[in-house]
């Protein structure tokens, strides 16, 4: 377990180093690569420690971009040391959203509490395209600029360190959240929620806020994008930003929150070099992740285990 | 506000409802057998207005194109289901993602093949006039989806009670393990129900196409609406779905006249509420 750990580190650190010496395009998919990977940890906090294949994560990445980008673009706050609390903001406004939406979801399980929350998460995407006045319809908001509290974020290496900063903080706390007694609950809840009710536990409440945590963290991931990106839009809301963060715990493997963060630099990565070498890369992504379901369920980091099997087996 | 723009919405909402039923009874009645929410339903939508669109093009009938377009993506949805969903066995959250898989596939496929054009798919002349009754003006073509709608019911109502094949498949929704007991091959329902899923998504897809137009992302539009219907009905109930289609058709036409704003919100508020009040859908068991 300490090696795991140290190699985290190490991968992490190793991140840090080289990014100075990163071209500029290279710098901005690693950090597009991190947001993604905050948010698909939020996801296998649900699907692979508690059972819960959340499709509608988008909604809350949504809560926080748009927040921050209503806040930047109308008040213009948030962009000096403003930023800090708009971090907060964006992370409550994430976990009141699952707050509410929990409500309807937790209740269902498997396959219900998929459907469920991809209905809600489409409810956030038809207010974020509709309600013109607030979110500027189909076009999205524009934003600013990025914020200057002493640091400049607008320099790319600058907002690069800020986002890894929030991606460490986020893989730390959840890494102490799912070893927690908290978190050890939630695994018995996904192998046998009946049991876990008979000993006592209060099953639903342990979801519930498992899914309101979860949405904290899609909340912050949502800051950190619309800041990344500097447009907030119906797009980043859309279905398919869910379903793309639920394949990128499913690559990089269920249960294992790195995996996640994983998945989504192999996402990133392979779409945008797949999309200049070959046109038809889509479908190597697609196959990949068919293959990967198929043969694969432990995903990408369910691969050293397997190696390990299978010599165990020869030898 | 008269009683004419209520009637005319009410009209409309029926028609787009009776759309929604041809998507979300496929859906729902794989989610009854196996289990599964196909997330690739959406696709086969999209794919069955493309197969029609090069109908239409080689052949230039509309009547031929609404058959073979509806068979050839059932036969898609056969091999989905034998190759790669039934050797996962009874495992329905890798079989939800593998079908997501497949939605992403299926999108890039119709991209290359059809372009990224918005394509509409021109009726019969005979469909586009409109009767006019009461001094309403209606399309002959919403009462024509309305009347496929109803004929599909129809016969699937009919097949499922007062067949035996039906008796077999609702065997297999009620309790597959019993089923499989009593010597019915659930693993053969599976198939039939996938692929009949698939037929009546794409000839959804080919009614659906001379209203919408088909273009690429209509797969992902669709699809959360055929979910919010069968989630609304109740998922694995036939009459839910109908049900289902025709409170969400109304909601979201009603929604979009009224308050333009919140029309999406609006399609997808009733069914928080109904959730709220019967988790498991209007029609749903426990």
């Amino acid at each position: 377990m300490n090696r795991k750990l140290a190699a985290v580190i190490v991968a992490l650190v190793l991140l840090g180093a080289v990014a100075p010496f990163a071209g500029s395009y290279v710098l901005v998919l690693m950090t597009q690569a991190l947001v993604l990977g905050i948010i698909a940890m939020s996801v296998d906090l649900l699907l692979g420690y508690t059972g819960l294949p959340s499709l509608g994560q988008a909604a809350y990445l949504g809560m926080g971009a748009y927040l921050t980008a209503i806040l930047a673009s109308t008040y213009g706050f948030g962009l000096g040391g403003g930023f800090w609390l708009v971090v907060l903001l964006g992370i409550l406004a994430g976990a009141a959203a699952a707050a509410v939406f929990g409500l309807f979801a937790v209740r269902a399980g498997g396959v219900y509490f998929l459907m469920i929350t991809l209905a809600l998460g489409m409810c956030v995407w038809g207010l974020a395209y509709r309600w013109n006045s607030l979110t500027g319809g189909d076009n999205g908001i524009n934003m600013p600029g990025r914020p200057d509290f002493g640091i400049a974020l607008a320099d790319d290496l600058n907002y690069f360190y800020l986002v890894l900063g929030f991606f460490v903080l986020s893989l730390a706390a959840l890494h102490v959240l799912v070893r927690s007694p908290f978190g050890r609950s939630l695994v018995g809840i996904r192998e046998r929620e009946l049991r876990m009710r008979i000993l006592g536990y209060n099953t639903w409440l342990h979801k519930y806020l498992a899914f309101v945590i979860a949405g904290g963290f899609g909340g912050l991931a949502g800051v950190l994008w619309a800041h990344l990106t500097g447009i907030v839009s119906p797009g980043d809301v859309i279905l398919t930003t869910s379903v793309d963060v639920l394949l990128m715990v499913v690559l990089g493997g269920p249960g294992t929150l790195v995996g996640g963060a994983i998945g989504a630099g192999v996402v990133v990565f392979l779409r945008e070099y797949l999309a200049t070498i070959v046109p038809w890369w889509q479908y190597v992504l697609g196959a990949v992740y068919v293959l990967t379901i198929l043969y694969l369920p432990g995903g990408l980091m369910g691969i050293p285990a397997r190696v390990r099997r299978w010599r165990s087996e020869t030898h | 506000m008269d009683a004419q723009f209520w009637l005319i919405q009410i009209f409309n909402g029926v028609s787009y409802g009776a759309l929604l039923f041809l998507l979300a009874s496929g859906l729902t009645l794989i989610f009854g057998v196996m289990r599964i929410v196909n997330l690739a339903h959406g696709a086969y939508f999209l794919l069955g207005g493309y197969v029609a669109l090069t109908v239409i093009w080689t052949t230039g009938s509309w009547l031929l194109a609404l058959p073979a377009a509806a068979l050839a993506i059932a036969a898609l949805g056969l091999v989905m289901e034998r190759v790669f969903l039934r050797p996962l066995g009874f495992d329905p959250l890798r079989q939800v993602l593998l079908t997501v898989g497949f939605a992403f596939l299926f999108q890039q496929a119709a991209l290359d093949i059809w372009g990224g054009d918005n394509l509409i798919i021109d009726p019969p002349a005979t469909l586009t006039q409109s009767w006019v009754v009461g001094g309403l003006h209606l399309p002959v073509y919403r009462i024509f989806m309305i009347a496929t709608a109803v004929a599909i019911g129809l016969a699937l109502w009919l097949a499922m009670e007062k067949t035996r094949v039906g008796a077999v498949v609702r065997a297999a929704v009620d309790d597959a393990e019993m089923a499989r007991g009593v010597g019915i091959d659930t693993s053969r329902v599976s198939m039939l129900i996938f692929a009949l899923g698939a037929f009546l998504a794409a000839l959804g897809g080919v009614i659906g196409g001379a209203f919408f137009g088909i273009y690429p992302g209509l797969d992902f539009e669709v699809l959360p609406i055929a979910f919010a219907v069968v989630i609304i009905g109740g998922m694995g109930s036939l009459t839910g779905a109908a049900v289902g289609s025709l409170l969400v058709g109304l909601a979201d036409n009603f929604g979009k006249a009224l308050f333009p704003e919140l029309a999406y919100f609006s399609l997808y508020a009733p069914m928080v509420l109904i959730l709220a009040i019967k988790p498991t859908g209007l029609l749903g068991r426990e």
